[in-house]
Parts: structure tokens; sequence; C-alpha cells
């Protein structure tokens, strides 16, 4: 759809590197999401390896495959919120507190600092930050089993 | 080649247990594992186990147990890589030509990649030239390159645990506070213990009066005024003992259960104020202010109403329980029969009634916090027009509070009424029980008077007792959010063995240093030597971490790896105030304290004289426009410095840093907003000032860092160059782009 007056390819490193519309090339280029959690699928720009926006996506679905592939993949390497399908345990109740839990990307243990690293983003939507800054998502707290809605009330 | 049992050079090495086996069948003999990073998280970041193993002569790799192992021979052109994103770290193994491999883990991994990189990089070397490295002096900390206690690979820096959660017998830990009050406690407890027995007496009375005076002469004997007379002297002196007893014990008890919780509040701010900023970027400000201020409060009327009520009911209802068994034991069974059910439902309802009260506390918070927002924005809030969306906000909050009250309130309206409910059947059965004992002469009326006066005060008390599991919950919720604050190692800690700092001079050196806001890196690789005296000019793009550099050399946050030393000596190794002691910070955000302006510039040195105050006053330019104020040096500055312009308060609070007079010497945008002319005097004062101490100097207008001996330019966490202006322009750098910028904005300026 889109003629594409920029190309986009990887380098035996595993870099990214955008030819841009004059022909100029950007090793080590970055998709970046706008907003990952409000609307992951629009809003992408791909950003040089220091920090200048090179282009701009509107929607990553508009994009012929080829670059769309390239994109996807390099996003699903940077991403990383682990999406909380399970609690599994708490360690306690107070804080610091350790969670064994399961999520899109398999079963894992943190540790929670205290009640602020649980941030509601909506009315359903929480964001957890454990002690090494990971950010854990609960998308639908009402879509969690019982037992871990009880086990998450404690802390909200 | 292999072998089948682990050799047993595998068995001293870093290998994690349950790699051991696996690892092991690979290894060649002789062969040793120098060092090992056991990843947690597969190429499309899914947590799975992968071990990377650095030997002598290769790499070894394996993902998921089963999969094939890969190997690498170590040689020519391999370097080995980490940077991490997101709170994910990649390790890359390249040649020169391309990427041989990746591997991912959560930072918590993260000292064993930077351990695995060092290990890897002094293999190289010792492949390559036969040598082994130059240990870089000593034994280093690969993470925070501070030298390791010989024999030992763990840092005593690094390793801070801080992940013990408290205990849950949170009021319990209340002891603490009250230790300095033993004796007190323990007078107070003596009384309490009279004074609930003399209640008892009377009861007791109850007996004899209906089965020697009352009962006989309904029988037709006549009432002897003497007995009748001791009976009840006997009851009145035991409501004047008990009276007195308890105001004695009501007294001494609420004095100390008061100074139990100012120590409480006092300890909690100390405490609260010795924590890292980190610690304060994450909470809310009217969340701290309720915990303080109203938790503590919570917690004083506990102890001198509540807890003092409980353990009176408590010794009532063991001494009562004695009595009854003591006069009767049949009847004492039947009496005490409905306790156990009570207790049961106290149990039940108790958890649900706990979460309930931490989670009001919660909202309170949030209440708390609508306000501090609000209040301190309140100009923000005009200027948009948001004023309804603020109320909407607070409503919303008070909406919250009001739900969560009304669910609780659904569960506790229930509880008090059953309680009654069961000491009413209680009665009844004693009443019923009772008479068929009088009918079959087994029991006296008068038993049973006293058995009725008893047990009716019994379950009042189990009423009262009933109520305290809400108080006592409310106190647990209270104690624990203070608790949270108390139990918080500060991310600054004080070490152990503090070294004692001798006069500074000021050498202040950066060492591969460092930084993360969270997961998000801020600083990476960077080294610094300032020399004592030296003025350093610290430039760079607004975001390139200018301010950061100066929070961890200040040490207001500590560094993620590397090190800072002053003087060498890691400043982790100093106590804090110590440390801090030798630095004036002028920051880029003035802030000044509700008082005078005299006693804002004396802040950091309360002892200051007036004439060293207005000394500092005139070096930092503020003396002429504090003069022109209607009071001078008494005149007082708002919250926030309101009522001063934004240079006003920037050259207050360089004189507050001059006052103290340091070794070091920080201005972060110290001139920003004032106009060039003031600009100007400011510099001339601190051109005399920054002699002969180390400063580091931060401005975006370049042209007032002319006298710096070095100017250090950052970009996105790094140095990118060092040196004097004039070398710097030459090269036609970083700096020399940034100042042909300004010099074209100041042109257009002109131009308008
Ligand atoms: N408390 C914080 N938490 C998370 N990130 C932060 C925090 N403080 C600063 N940062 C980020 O760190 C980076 C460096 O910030 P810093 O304040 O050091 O910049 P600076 O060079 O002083 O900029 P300026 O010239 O605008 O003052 C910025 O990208 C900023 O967003
Ligand atoms: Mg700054």
């Amino acid at each position: 759809m889109t003629e594409s007056r920029w190309q986009l390819q990887r380098d035996g490193f595993g870099r990214l590197v955008l030819t841009d519309a004059d022909g100029v090339r950007h090793e080590g280029v970055v998709p970046v999401r706008s907003f990952p959690i409000a609307a992951p699928h629009e809003g992408i720009a791909v950003v040089s390896a220091d920090g200048h926006e090179l282009v701009w996506l509107e929607r990553l679905a508009d994009l012929p495959a080829q670059p769309r592939q390239l994109i996807e993949q390099e996003l699903a390497g940077r991403e990383f919120v682990p999406e909380i399908r399970r609690l599994a345990a708490v360690s306690s109740f107070a804080t610091p507190s350790t969670w064994t839990v399961e999520t899109d990307r398999g079963e894992t243990r943190f540790v929670l600092r205290g009640e602020e690293d649980i941030r509601r983003l909506g009315p359903r939507m929480l964001m957890i930050a454990d002690t090494h800054g990971i950010q854990y998502l609960v998308r639908d707290i009402k879509a969690l089993d019982r037992v871990s809605r009880r086990l998450l009330d404690r802390f909200l | 080649m292999t072998q089948d049992s682990p050799p047993s050079n595998i068995v001293r090495s870093p290998v994690p247990e349950s790699w051991r086996t696996a690892l092991g069948i690979r290894l060649l003999p002789e062969e040793n594992v120098l060092a090992c990073l056991e990843v947690d998280l597969d190429e499309r970041l899914r947590f799975a186990p992968g071990l990377v193993a650095l030997t002598e002569a290769r790499l070894l790799a394996a993902g998921a147990a089963g999969e094939a192992w890969s190997e690498w021979p170590l040689g020519a052109g391999l370097s080995l890589l980490h940077h991490d994103h997101a709170g994910v770290g990649t390790v890359e193994l390249r040649n020169t030509e391309s990427r041989l491999g990746a591997w991912r883990y959560t930072l918590a991994q993260n000292l064993a990649a930077l351990r695995l990189i060092t290990q890897f990089e002094a293999q190289q070397h010792l492949l390559r030239t036969g040598v082994p490295p130059d240990p870089d002096g000593d034994n280093l900390c690969p993470t925070c390159k501070a030298p390791l206690p010989p024999d030992e690979d763990e840092c005593p820096v690094c390793t801070r645990e801080l992940h013990t959660p408290p205990s849950t017998w949170t009021l319990f830990r209340l002891w603490r506070f009250a230790r300095p009050y033993e004796g007190q406690l323990l007078t107070g407890f003596l009384l309490m213990l009279g004074a609930t027995a003399a209640t008892l007496v009377s009861p007791y009375l109850y007996l004899p009066l209906m089965d020697e005076v009352l009962i006989p002469f309904q029988n037709g004997q006549h009432i002897a005024p003497t007995t009748v007379a001791w009976y009840l002297g006997g009851l009145l002196a035991a409501a004047l003992v008990s009276w007195s007893l308890g105001w004695a014990k009501t007294y001494i008890l609420a004095l100390v259960s008061e100074r139990i919780s100012a120590d409480m509040r006092t300890s909690t701010y100390e405490h609260l104020l010795h924590l890292s900023l980190e610690y304060f970027g994450g909470k809310r400000t009217g969340d701290l202010i309720s915990r303080i201020g109203s938790e503590s409060d919570r917690i004083s009327v506990f102890l001198s109403l509540h807890a003092l009520d409980f353990i009176t009911d408590v010794l009532m209802i063991v001494m009562t329980a004695v009595i009854l068994v003591s006069i009767n034991p049949w009847l004492a069974l039947v009496t005490l029969l409905p306790l156990p059910f009570i207790a049961w439902m106290i149990h039940l309802v108790r958890d649900r009634l706990r979460t309930g009260f931490e989670k009001i506390d919660r909202v309170w918070g949030e209440v708390t916090n609508v306000l501090s927002d609000t209040i301190p924005g309140i100009r923000v809030v005009k200027a948009f027009a948001q004023e309804q969306r603020e109320v909407d906000r607070f409503r919303e909050a008070n909406r919250h509070n009001l739900q969560l009250n009304d669910r609780l309130n659904k569960t506790w309206s229930l509880f008090s009424p059953t309680v009654s409910f069961l000491t009413e059947v209680g009665l009844l059965v004693v009443w019923a029980f009772g008479i068929w004992q009088v009918s079959q002469h087994r029991v006296t009326v008068g038993t049973l008077t006293a058995f009725l006066a008893y047990i009716g005060r019994f379950y009042g008390r189990l009423d009262s007792m009933s109520r305290i599991v809400s108080v006592t919950q409310r106190a647990a919720a209270g104690a624990k959010r203070i608790f949270d604050i108390l139990d918080h190692v500060s991310t600054v800690p004080e070490p152990l063995n503090p070294v004692q700092l001798p006069a500074v001079r000021g050498a202040i050196e950066l060492r591969d240093v460092a930084f993360r806001y969270g997961n998000r890196s801020v600083i990476r690789g960077l080294s610094l030597t300032i020399h004592p005296g030296e003025m350093i000019g610290l430039v760079g793009h607004s975001g390139s971490g200018k301010s950061t550099l100066v929070n961890l050399i200040c040490r207001f946050y500590d560094v993620s790896e590397g090190a800072i030393r002053v003087d060498g000596i890691d400043i982790r190794s100093l106590t804090v105030a110590d440390y801090r002691r030798h630095i004036g910070l002028v920051l880029q955000e003035p802030f000044l304290f509700f008082g005078s302006i005299a006693d804002n510039i004396a802040y950091g040195r309360p002892g200051a004289s007036r004439a060293e105050i207005v000394a500092a006053a005139r070096a930092a330019h503020a003396h002429e426009f504090i003069l022109r104020l209607p009071q001078g040096y008494d005149s007082l500055v708002g919250e926030r410095g309101q009522g001063l312009s934004g240079g006003e308060r920037q050259r207050i609070s360089i004189a507050r840093a001059l006052l103290i007079d340091p070794r070091m010497l920080i201005l972060d945008e110290a001139t920003s907003s004032v106009d060039t002319e003031t600009e100007k005097e400011i510099q001339r004062a601190l051109d005399n000032l920054v002699a002969g101490r180390t400063t580091i100097a931060i401005a975006h207008r370049l042209s007032t860092l002319r006298k710096a001996d070095r100017l250090v330019v950052m970009d996105r966490g790094r140095i990118v160059e060092v040196g004097h202006h004039d070398e710097l322009m030459e090269r036609q750098g970083a700096y020399w782009r940034l100042y042909q910028a300004q010099l074209r904005t100041a042109e257009s300026h002109l131009d308008d």
C-alpha cells in the first residue's frame, strides 16, 4: 500500500539498518511503540541509535510484510512486560513480598518492594514493578481467577 | 574424552547446582569453569533457564534442559558485549563480522553477567599475550569496582539483601517503643489487677446478703443491722478501692501510651528522613503524612483506651471464671458454654475486618494524596481551569472510601448484635439451669444471684471485647503501615564500619559509573577524575544526565555499577551526613522552608552568626534585594518560597551553600533564572568562592562556564568530550556544536 521510501534490513550483528529516503544508512535503529499499553498497534516510531526519530508509522498493519515482520521481531525481542495470568502464591501480605506468578511468558518469581509499586492504569488494569524494575501487567483484574483476585486484593 | 561423573574441577567452580552434571560431562579433563551466567530468559523473552559458561579455552552455552549445547573456542576477534533495556539484559558474543550468540536475562543476573564479561576479557587477554592482565591494582568487585575483601568474591557493598518481609505480629513489635516505660507499665498493670479484683468483690457479697439476710427474712427471721452494715460497708469499700485504683491505672497508662506513640512518631519521621531520595520518589506525600500523623495517633488511642480495656476484660473474665468454678463447677460450666462460640465468631470476622481496615487506610492515603497533589499545584489547576476535575477526583476518592466503609460495615454491624444475642442466650441458659438446680436444692438462691451478677459483667465484657476486634485490627493495620516505613532499609545505606573522613582535599574520582532509575539506564560507563580545587563545567543537552551525575556525587542515590571516590575513599564507606557536610549544593529548583530569610540562609549551619549570614548573602548578591524587603533578613518566606522571584530564591540558596564553606561546591543551573546582569554579578561572586574548592557547575548558558578549568560534555549518559573551552572549540565536536547553536539563538534574539 504505502510506497515505502525507506528500507529496512537486518545486518550480521542482528541490528536493524534503515536506509532512508535520501539513501542515508542508519545502523542499529530501534522501533518503539508510542503507547505500548493503551494502543500497541498505533504510532510506532523508528528511532536512530542516538535517539532521533527517523520514521513514524501511524499503524503497523499498513506496512508491507517484509519491514513489518522485521519490526515485529525486533519489538518482540525488546519489549518485556510479562502479563500476569495467575498469582500462584505470595510470601506475605506485608511488603517486601515474593510473588510467584504465571505470566504469558512462563512462570516466575519476583519481589514486590512496596504497595506503591502497584499502579493503577485504569479501573481494571494494573502495572506492577519488581525490585529490578521489570514491569508486570495485569490487563484485567476481573479476568483473574478467584484465588489470584483475593491475593491481589490484599495489596490494593 | 567426556567423563561419566562430573569431574572434580567443576565442583569448586561457580556453576549453579542444577547445571553441574549437564555441564560437567561436557568439560575436558583439566578444563575449569572460570565464570558462569545463569540466564533466565530465552530468545523470545519467555522465562526459561539457560547457561553461559566460560572455561579456559571456550565459551559454552545451553538453552533449556535437553537442548543442544553450543560452544565457541576463545580466540582473536571475539568480543562479549552487554547492554540492558527495560529490565532485560543482553549479553552478545560477536566476532568482527557478525553476532554469534545472544543471551537474555533479567537484571537480577546482572552481577553474574558482568563477572562473566570481566573473566572473558581477562582470558582473551591471556590467550593473546600469554600474560594474565594486570589485575587492576587489586581484587575488585565487577559491579562497583570496590576492592573485595581478600579471599572473597561476594562484594559487601553490592550484596545487600533488602527483601525480608516484616513479621505479621506487628502490634507486638510496638513493644520496642514500650520498653523504655517498662516500670510504669508494670505499675499500671498491678494497679489494673487490683482494680479489677476489687470490682469482683461486690457480687461475691450478694451471696451472703441473699442467703443470710434476705431469704431468712422472707422466712420470718429478723434482719441483723450490724451484719447488713458490714456487708454494705464491704460493698462501698470495694467500690472505693476499685475507683481509686482504676483512676491511678488509667492515668499512668494513658501517660505512657501517649509517650509511646510520640516516640513512635518521632522515630518514624527520623527514619523516614534518612531514607534515600529513591524512596521519596516512589511515595506520595499525602500517604506519608497520613501514616506518620493519623496512624500513630490511632495507635496511641488503641494503646491508651482499647488495649487497656481489653487487658482488664481478660483479667476480669479469668478471675470471674475462677470464682464461678470455685462457687459451683456445674453452674460455671453452663455459664461458660457460649464462650467458644463467641471466640469462633471473633476469629471468623477478624481477618475480614483487618484487610478491610487496611484498605480503608490506603484509601485515606488516596484522599490525602489528592489534597497534597492539588494544593501545591494550585496555580496550574487554576491556570487550566481544572477545578471541577480536581473536585471530581476528590469526590471519587471519597466515594471509594465510602464504598469500602460500607462493605466493611456490613460485616461489622452484624457482628456486635450477634455477640449481644449470644449473651442473652447465655443468660437464658443460666436462668433455666439455675432455677432447675434451685428447685433440686442443689444451689441456694444466693449462689444463683451471685452467678447472675457475675455473668452480667462477664458477658458485658465479652461484648466490649468483641469490639476490640475492630480497633485492634485498625491499630494493627496502622502499625503495619508505620513499620513499613521503619523496616525500609535505605538504598543509600550507612556503612557498618564507616571510614572517618579526614580533612577533605576534594579530589573526586568516578570509575566506570553506571546508574539506572528503576530499569531506565541513565548513566553508562562514565569515568572522570577531578583534581582538588578544580572547576569542572558540565554541559550537555537537557536530559543528558548532568543532574543525575550530581545526585550520584552527592550520594542521593548509589551508583548501580562502578564507584565514586573522594580523596581515594569510596563514598559508600563514609557516613552519609559526614560526607554531605563537605558539599555545598545549589539545586535546579531551589526550595525555601517556611521561616525567615536568615533562617533559610543558615539552614546548613544553624549556629551561624548574623555577620556570617550577611557575608554569605552579600557574596551571593542577595544582600541588596533582601534589604529592599520590608523586614529585611527577618522577612518570612512562605511555603516553597512564595513571595520571592525565581532568581531571588536561587540567590538565597547560593548563599545557603556558601555559608557552610564546603570543600566541594556543586551548582546545578545555579544561575538559570537570573537575568544576564545579575548572573554576571553572581558569577563574579562565585569566581572568588570557587577558588580553592572543587566545583562542579552545570549551566546551559555556556558563557557562564568560561572560567572552568575543564569542560565535560555529556550526551545520553556518557562523557563525549573533555577539555578547555578553546581546545574544544578547536576540535569542532559536540561542544562546538552546542556553542554554535547558542550563538545563533543569541544572534537571532539580537536581530529581533
Ligand atoms: N527520578 C527519576 N526517575 C526516572 N528517570 C529520571 C529521574 N530523574 C531523571 N530521570 C531521567 O534521567 C535522564 C537524565 O536526567 P537529568 O535530570 O540528569 O538530566 P539533566 O542533564 O540534568 O537535564 P537538564 O539539563 O534538563 O536539567 C532524563 O532522561 C530523565 O528523564
Ligand atoms: Mg538538570
